[in-house]
């Protein structure tokens, strides 16, 4: 089978680095939204998020002490101390300065500016400074000073703060979350057992029709959901259900039970006929058969499908808009109010990363968590 | 339900569902065999038979009625809206779809449903049969492939934001935040607002959805390519077949069956693509496909003839595919 990569330590390598270049590519996106929800606003719109992870060129304003903390020393006033401890920020370390907006970085730390009223300032490199001023200094702040300053990388865990925890401004994503949590559970649960059971009946069972039935589940995995949205927005207004968690709960288990029945009867086809033939010959209703046999024996398919589904109803956005959210939004779930942060705060990247990846973070876990299952579901569902 | 708490009906819904399910199959097994057909006294051989052959109803019927309610009758009750007056509820005949075909946005999302139906399956599986063909040579192959196949677990919505931070465009100037513009800027070009340009965006929201269906087809195309029968590829090998011959002229022709499998599932998440348009443009700027018109005119216009319209170009599309996969399934079961 040694193709390709051949026995040629060249190829070899090259089949490395295009591995390596293809993972990176299709990488990159989710790790610059995740980096971006750990970086302040002004971080995310004054570099881009690649260099987050090196120390950045940053301009800083900051004034000098006001004149009223001058010392006469000799025939001189002078104003003393440090830019940084100031405003109480973190020491950095000045690249360069200025006193002009026009001139940012001008003067090198150490070097002496002269300002118009005659005063002249001197600025080291630990952000130390000393005005000087033949005659007294008035007014009541201090002097501008301009500074280049390298600023190391830092990371803020602020943004989940806010977005989960900060009530309205982050948008209410705790909420979301839950409503999320709310649709999904008994939208993964709920078809997984009238699948089983039709699903057993379509592989065990002999019955007239039943050909019929499962090329009728096989034309209605590809319905699109498309032109159920009407009808039965319809049908739910109709029969007092309306908008609402038990609305959402049944669409998500009509669409999904295509997929489920077709995947378990695939799956419990295969299973051993010796088994199920010898409890039949022991006198096994077809009742036990399948609580006690089949069941326990399609786990896996079972987990499959369960992963599907989780992952599809957490995911879903024109399910929940159509059959969930009422004009009150009280019953929204993450993915729309994603769409919705879109609209309103779509420059806010640090809130919009951060929502994105509170709603991410749950699929992600469970495909790590669970790809096993996921990947046998996939080649049952298609590859025969 | 009114006055509970979500969670808790919830788990009110839970318990009942699972609960009443466990009950139907469990009582209605129950009575089928001991009220209705009882295995005993002078008729209990044809009883037997009888029973046996309701049983695999009383099994189907909750699905069948779900199946039913919420697949099968949709179809007909849309086409049924897609001819009738939206007030009046008199039959139109093909008005609605008249209307249609006399808009030009219709004609802008069929024009963009053909682009995306012809650039998102072909890439997809190029990227997937490549990924699929180089991470099986090495050692660290899975991993490679678990990362690969990992937006596959991301929302249309996610992916959405993620890449429109990969798109984002701040003025001339300005230091660009997103990495498509930061190249660009680079390389001397003026910053573009990528989404904004006709045509050329459609490609830009095309790549997201090629972003996440790559990883499925190579997971599927993975495992074909490891059903292959080594014989061949050695006889192959023996003739003196370089590893190019050996990858189009030998493997994939034999996998050429998963490779349509394939390209057709992932045009069917195409037909049915709505979220990554609704989210990143909403169809502006010429990139509107028809789920997401279809939306528009049921939710926006309240159009429910037109909406049901779009909704049955949709379903006509899908219907070769529907076809096929019924025709392919039959073949198999025989």
């Amino acid at each position: 089978m040694d193709n390709i990569a051949g026995r040629k330590p060249a190829l070899t390598w090259v089949v490395h680095i295009s591995v390596a270049a293809l993972v990176l590519l299709w990488l990159f996106p989710t790790v610059g939204l995740l980096v971006s929800s750990f970086r302040t606003s002004d971080q995310i719109s004054s570099s881009g998020w690649w260099n987050a992870l090196f120390p950045a060129e940053q301009n800083l304003v900051i004034r000098t002490a006001a004149p009223d903390s001058q010392l006469a020393e000799g025939d001189l006033w002078v104003v003393e101390g440090n830019l940084f401890a100031l405003d109480g920020r973190e020491p950095l370390t000045v690249d360069a300065w200025g006193i002009s907006s026009r001139d940012l970085g001008a003067y090198q730390p150490g070097e002496t500016a002269e300002f118009r009223d005659g005063s002249a300032i001197t600025v080291a490199e630990n952000g130390d400074y000393r005005v000087e001023s033949r005659e007294e200094m008035s007014g009541s702040r201090g002097q501008r000073v301009f500074l280049n300053a390298m600023v190391p990388p830092k990371f803020t865990l602020e943004n989940y703060d806010n977005v989960l925890f900060t009530e309205g401004s982050g948008g209410g994503m705790k909420k979301a979350f839950f409503n999320t949590l709310t649709v999904v559970i008994p939208a993964t649960v709920i078809p997984i057992l009238i699948a089983a059971f039709a699903a057993y009946a379509l592989a065990w069972m002999d019955f007239p029709g039943r050909a019929l039935l499962i090329a009728a589940v096989v034309a209605l995995l590809v319905v699109p959901l498309q032109l159920a949205l009407i009808p039965l927005l319809t049908l739910h207004n109709q029969i007092g259900i309306g908008k609402g968690y038990l609305g959402v709960w049944l669409a998500h288990t009509g669409f999904g039970l295509p997929l489920a029945i077709y995947l378990l009867r695939n799956y419990m086809v295969g299973l051993p006929r010796d088994i199920i033939e010898c409890a039949k010959v022991d006198g096994a209703t077809d009742f036990q058969i399948f609580t006690r046999i089949i069941l326990p024996l399609s786990f896996p398919a079972l987990a499959s499908f369960a992963i599907f589904q989780f992952l599809w109803t957490w995911n879903d956005l024109l399910v929940a808009m159509v059959f969930l959210i009422d004009s009150t939004g009280q019953t929204t779930v993450m993915t729309r109010q994603i769409v919705e942060m879109l609209g309103t705060r779509g420059g806010n990247w640090e809130v919009l990363a951060t929502a994105a990846f509170v709603s991410i973070s749950v699929p992600l876990l469970v495909f790590f968590s669970m790809q096993r299952f996921l990947v046998r579901g996939l080649l049952a569902g298609s590859v025969k | 339900m009114g006055g509970l708490h979500p969670a808790l009906q919830g788990l009110v819904t839970i318990i009942i569902g699972v609960g009443g399910c466990i009950g139907y199959f469990y009582f209605a097994n129950q009575f089928l065999d001991r009220v209705l057909y009882p295995a005993k006294g002078p008729d209990a051989g044809r009883n037997i038979n009888r029973a046996n052959m309701i049983r695999p109803w009383l099994f189907l019927f909750p699905a069948i009625f779900a199946l039913g309610l919420y697949l099968a009758y949709p179809v007909v009750a849309t086409l049924r809206l897609s001819l009738i007056d939206n007030d009046t509820g008199a039959f139109v005949g093909l008005e609605h779809y008249a209307k249609l075909t006399g808009e030009a946005k219709f004609w802008e999302a069929i024009r963009n449903n053909l682009l995306w139906l012809i650039v998102v399956p072909a890439l997809s599986t190029a990227f997937g049969l490549l990924a699929a063909q180089l991470t099986d040579r090495i050692a660290w192959g899975n991993l490679a492939k678990s990362l690969i196949f990992m937006p596959m677990a991301i929302s249309f919505v996610g992916a959405g934001v993620i890449w429109k931070l990969v798109y984002e465009a701040r003025p001339d100037g300005f230091e660009q935040i997103g990495v498509l513009n930061a190249i660009w800027t680079a390389m001397g070009g003026e910053p573009q607002n990528w989404l904004t340009i006709p045509l050329w965006n459609n490609f830009f929201l095309m790549i997201v959805l090629v972003w996440i269906q790559t990883g499925f087809a190579m997971v599927i195309l993975s495992a074909a390519l490891r059903g292959i029968p080594e014989e061949t590829v050695e006889a192959a090998i023996v003739d003196g077949a370089n590893p190019f011959q050996i990858f189009f002229k030998i493997k994939v022709p034999q996998i050429m069956s998963t490779i349509v499998v394939v390209w057709t599932t992932i045009t069917l998440v195409v037909l049915k693509v709505f979220d990554i348009v609704f989210t990143m443009t909403n169809g502006q700027w010429e990139t509107q496909v028809l789920a997401n018109y279809m939306y528009d005119k049921l939710f926006r216009s309240f159009d429910t003839g037109m909406g049901s319209a779009a909704a049955m170009v949709i379903m006509l599309l899908v219907t070769p595919i529907l076809v096929w996969n019924v025709y392919t399934a039959r073949k198999e079961m025989r």
